[in-house]
């Protein structure tokens, strides 16, 4: 029997990483919101690696912090070892990485979700949409219990049909043996999504008072951490090393023999899944001369003795994973605590979305996370803001927030899973971004704070300290562009010192900075500034004036997107109308529906010369408008 | 007005002897400023007049060719945007010349169909021509699309593809260490990047210097001369050729089956192709040649078919009528000193009495007739010049050119110990410019590279 259990302005379907992200920014933005999870004990669960951050992931989140999401600051609270990647780099590729102590993530996360004014967690199986007139307005549960609400969003994860395959064994089942979900996923087909079948996988966990440590190499974390959220300025975490290690020829032997056993190669899996994120089988045969490969070991956290073997991600039958551990220097004699395997899953096909994640096919549901396509925990949770946050103002009348590819690695991940699709669960790299020097761990805040605030999830008390980091930033960039250098006995000695040429004229600070050699440390040694400068902000005006040359290149490309970004098409537009466009590209503009020309450029299979043809349609397009308007405003 | 600045020749090639090359857009004024010296500034002009002086390599204060300017400022010109039109009396070199110092600035080649694009954007053409409008694009743009099909066969896409390979691999590298910073893969040393790079730069200075040679720039109206044996095909090409000066001779690659001779004949650029012996064979050696001479035929924008006055129609010859009616075709009737006896009549049915041009290419009579009608036929507007080859030839260049320049900047940079991130921007634009010359997508192929090279994971 069916019964009204409740009535939410948003409701979130499932607690992991885009659920509780999607969940918060919801609440947090004034709607009654409510979150739906399978099993209480799992929000944010880890089910895959213990860790957060690393390029473009660890972009993202900044990213998600800045915007007022949680992620940042909720790893912050209970990492066990940080790292800043990629330091010999440029500042644009710095990035950020911690390792999590898993089970302290998910109790911090649900004690924030658990305090938060607005916001209901509960444990319930939802079954089926409710849908409307083409909109959802609820869902129903397996209890039979109806939840109605203006705006739902889905984030299944990897529940969806959920199937783990290890070897020969098969059976249905969400991650880490959780209850799968069986039935939305044919909710889902009935009401006109296109599904496909994903597939991701896994290590073996060993234990750690069975690895022999003295034969890996120690990977300790940064002595002085950096952290992911604005907020945090401080922490008195332990942190934790990672040990690295190889595998042998033993451990290459061992799979080849045992290959016909590997669901991925006798075809039991149909599944498709990442390229970057292979299993150890899939690297020995597509990679076979490479005669070593890496094995990560990771806590798992603190009070824990359970370890994560990076590297070592395999569906192989559970004694071959335990003959393939102890192939493994160091791990001669280790004990296996939990088994490696693939997992196989329903997502929907991406490019049935919106750019704001509501779906095409039925109002107001949105679709947030792995049930996009995606994979990563940073990739879900950037998803689930975005989500929360679009969910949020339809509920509440306002103007959908779309980030565009210039302005975050957010608005990169959205863009291409909407207008390309993809073919593979997707993964954040900071290759799939054009602007790549403009979307920095360092000006995140610059780049999306204003957005966060506008739209209620950064506090006044914080956009407070973050205007006043920009005004003195500015004052500072003004200071150093006006102070004079003489070419003096002091400037003269420190060049000579960082083996720089010597000062031949006068100049600007400005000017010495651009220098590679000098550093803004050097330069305020000579000419100290007046201002309370904490070491972000001197960061911030370093970076901006030692690569201003190519961030203004990129700027100028910025400028050129933006102007087609703001070309609009409108949502009414028959593609099969326009005379001249190559019938392809009608189709794909007419299965997309992109809401501007910069979008409808990226889809692929649209050529230049459709785009003019577009445009030129659009141009008639609105001059009819404006007439038939003109005439009906005169009857 | 919102769009860059861009250039064309819009004028058929060699009409008149003079060329207009368009320039439409915010920054015309000032970016052909840049090359051009007269009394008068151009950004100083009024509206609507016209100037004499030269265009001039800014590098090194060469005249290149002396030019009348006229300046239509927005609205009132044929886009709506401030328009710069330059009028030059060389033939295609100089043209050719003029377009390329154009590029240097900030002008890009415009688009098929841009001009008459944007003066609809821009309000000047009636909204009951959008659909006209559409189909031009549309049409410009297959043809410039099949114009790049064939070339992208050819020996310069198969380089041009083995330089972005070698740069593509050099980005998944920059790429991977970025990325996967803690995979064992070797760091990405500068000296790794210059290599590289130098490797590319001296590729793209060899294509140019060829360019510049004429080599890999030939253009012009293809013409296949297409008759039976000894009916002075050859006599006709060498009469044609000595008559106005071979621009290039001998072009390597081809066969001795199909010679091309490149002539201009009032201005217009013909490209001559003696198609030796089109007829059936069994002879395998000489097949390969036919096959040659066929397709010749096909690519052909005017045939010039030699009939003999002095004998009467041959089989061969009537098939071949059936092949070629309906193409712009002009029917020589050589040997006019020789007594009569071919059927002219049939073949003013077939291809209309304005088609046929009586002459005797041995005692020189009849050229100028000969050379009369290619021109008609020319400015009537029926052969469809394949100025699309012209202008992608040009096009080339100018993104070779930038390349050059990219890859230049990477170098400079990598050795000035700029951080890798920042030379990959270098190195990419080089590879998407190469790219947009054979007209490949940009799309996921780095993605794809980086996974195919790399084994990463966790």
């Amino acid at each position: 029997m069916s019964f009204v259990a409740g009535q939410y302005d948003a409701i979130v379907i499932g607690a992991g990483h885009a659920g509780c992200e999607a969940a918060l920014a919801a609440a947090r933005m004034g709607c009654n919101t409510l979150l739906l999870t399978i099993n209480l004990d799992m929000v944010a669960f880890m089910p895959c690696n213990p860790s957060i951050g690393g390029p473009a992931k660890g972009h993202v989140v900044r990213e998600i912090d800045a915007l007022g999401g949680e992620m940042g600051r909720n790893i912050d609270k209970t990492f066990v070892q940080m790292r800043m990647l990629n330091t010999g780099k440029g500042p644009a590729v710095h990035a950020l990485r911690a390792q999590a102590d898993k089970f302290l993530y998910q109790q911090t996360m649900k004690e924030t979700i658990e305090s938060t004014p607005n916001l209901t967690l509960r444990q319930g199986m939802v079954e089926e949409l409710i849908v409307e007139d083409g909109k959802c307005v609820g869902v129903e549960t397996k209890t039979g219990a109806q939840y109605l609400a203006k705006a739902i969003v889905l984030t299944t994860g990897t529940y969806l049909r959920g199937k783990i395959i290890m070897g020969e064994l098969m059976y249905e089942s969400g991650p880490n043996n959780q209850q799968p979900s069986l039935k939305l996923s044919e909710s889902l087909r009935k009401h006109g999504f296109e599904l496909v079948r994903f597939k991701t996988g896994t290590p073996p966990r060993v234990h750690k008072h069975s690895i022999d440590f003295s034969k890996t190499e120690i990977q300790p974390g940064d002595e002085n951490p950096k952290f992911f959220s604005y907020e945090t300025k401080s922490s008195d975490n332990e942190q934790l090393p990672c040990w690295l290690t190889y595998t042998s020829e033993d451990t290459h032997r061992i799979i080849n023999e045992n290959l016909h056993r590997a669901p991925m190669f006798s075809g039991v899996i149909e599944g498709t899944g990442p390229r970057y994120c292979p299993s150890i089988e899939d690297k020995i045969v597509r990679f076979a001369d490479k005669p070593k490969h890496q094995v990560f070991l990771e806590p798992e956290g603190k009070n824990t003795a359970e370890y994560y073997v990076q590297g070592l991600s395999t569906s192989m039958p559970e004694d071959v994973q335990l003959k393939i551990l102890r192939s493994v220097p160091g791990l001669e004699n280790v004990e296996m605590m939990r088994t490696g395997y693939a997992i196989e899953y329903d997502a929907v096909v991406p490019t049935q979305l919106w750019p704001t994640l509501e779906s095409k096919k039925v109002e107001g549901l949105f679709t947030a996370g792995q049930i996009n396509g995606t994979s990563g925990y940073e990739e879900a949770a950037a998803q689930g803001v975005m989500a929360g946050i679009n969910a949020a103002r339809k509920v509440q009348e306002q103007p959908p927030v779309i980030l565009d590819r210039s302005q975050a690695y957010i608005g990169v991940l959205i863009d291409d899973l909407v207008t390309k699709g993809t073919n593979e669960p997707y993964r954040l790299l900071t290759s799939r971004a054009e602007y790549r020097l403009l979307l920095r761990h360092d000006n995140a805040d610059l780049r999306l704070t204003p957005i966060g605030y506008d739209i209620g999830l950064i506090t006044e008390e914080r956009y407070t300290s973050f205007k006043c980091k920009v005004e003195l930033v500015e004052q500072e960039l003004d200071r150093l562009k006006t102070t004079k250098v003489k070419p003096d006995e002091a400037v003269q000695a420190m060049l000579a010192e960082v083996g720089s040429a010597p000062l031949v004229n006068g100049c600007d600070v400005m000017t010495l900075l651009r220098r590679p050699e000098v550093t803004y440390a050097h330069v305020e040694q000579l000419y100290p500034s007046t201002l309370e400068l904490d070491e972000e902000m001197k960061e911030q005006v370093e970076i901006q004036i030692k690569y201003s040359g190519y961030i203004e290149k990129q700027l100028l490309q910025v400028e050129r997107l933006r102007k087609m970004e703001k070309k609009l098409i409108p949502h009414d537009i028959d593609y099969h109308d326009v005379h001249g466009i190559a019938s392809e590209a009608k189709q794909k503009l007419a299965k997309i529906r992109p809401l501007s020309i910069g979008q409808a450029t990226r889809i692929s299979g649209v050529s230049p010369a459709d785009i003019s043809i577009l445009l030129v349609y659009l141009e008639h397009y609105n001059r009819v408008t404006a007439i038939k308007q003109s005439q009906s405003d005169e009857e | 007005m919102m769009y860059e600045t861009i250039a064309a020749v819009s004028t058929p090639l060699g009409e008149g002897g003079i060329s207009i090359i368009r320039v439409s857009g915010e920054g015309a004024l000032t970016e052909v400023e840049r090359i051009f010296r007269s009394k008068t500034k151009l950004t100083e002009a009024d509206s609507h007049t016209i100037h004499y002086g030269h265009i001039v390599d800014p590098d090194n204060g060469e005249k290149v060719e002396e030019v009348l300017v006229t300046v239509m400022k927005g609205p009132r010109s044929f886009t709506a945007e401030d328009v710069v039109e330059i009028n030059a009396h060389g033939g295609i070199i100089s043209v050719r010349k003029v377009m390329d110092l154009l590029l240097q600035q900030q002008i890009r080649v415009a688009e098929p169909g841009e001009f008459t694009k944007r003066a609809f954007l821009n309000g000047r053409i009636d909204l009951s021509q959008a659909e006209a409008v559409m189909d031009l694009i549309r049409s410009k743009s297959d043809r410039a699309f099949s114009v790049a099909m064939k070339q992208a066969e050819g020996q310069l896409s198969t380089r041009i593809k083995q330089l972005r390979h070698i740069l593509i691999e050099t980005l998944a590298h920059i790429e991977v260490n970025i990325d996967y910073p803690e995979h064992d893969v070797e760091e990405l040393t500068s000296l790794f990047i210059q290599e590289r790079c130098g490797q590319v730069i001296s590729e793209i200075e060899k294509l140019l210097k060829t360019a510049s040679e004429g080599k890999i720039l030939r253009e012009g109206i293809v013409t296949a001369i297409i008759g039976r044996p000894n009916v002075g095909k050859s006599s006709l090409l060498n009469a044609l050729a000595q008559d106005n000066k071979a621009i290039v001779t001998d072009i390597p690659g081809t066969t001795r089956d199909v010679i091309e001779e490149f002539v201009t004949i009032n201005g217009i650029p013909l490209r001559l192709l003696d198609t030796a012996g089109i007829r059936e064979t069994s002879d395998i050696v000489e097949r390969l040649g036919v096959e040659r001479s066929r397709s010749a035929l096909q690519e052909a924008d005017l045939v010039l078919f030699v009939v003999n006055h002095n004998e009467p129609l041959h089989p061969d010859e009537r098939e071949w009528m059936q092949q070629i009616v309906g193409r712009q075709v002009i029917v020589i009737v050589n040997k006019m000193d020789l007594p009569k006896r071919l059927e002219e009549d049939e073949l003013k049915a077939v291809f209309g009495e304005g088609s046929i041009v009586t002459m005797s290419v041995k005692e020189q009579e009849g050229m100028d007739s000969l050379e009369k009608s290619i021109s008609a036929l020319f400015f009537s507007g029926s052969i469809e010049s394949n100025d699309m080859t012209y202008v992608s030839n040009v096009r080339h260049i100018s993104l070779l050119k930038k390349t050059l320049q990219s890859l230049h900047d990477a170098v400079e940079a990598s050795e000035q110990g700029i951080p890798i991130d920042m030379i990959q921007i270098d190195v990419r634009t080089a590879w998407e410019l190469l790219g947009e010359i054979i007209g490949d997508a940009v799309g996921d192929s780095l993605i794809d590279q980086i996974f195919s090279q790399f084994c990463l994971g966790k």
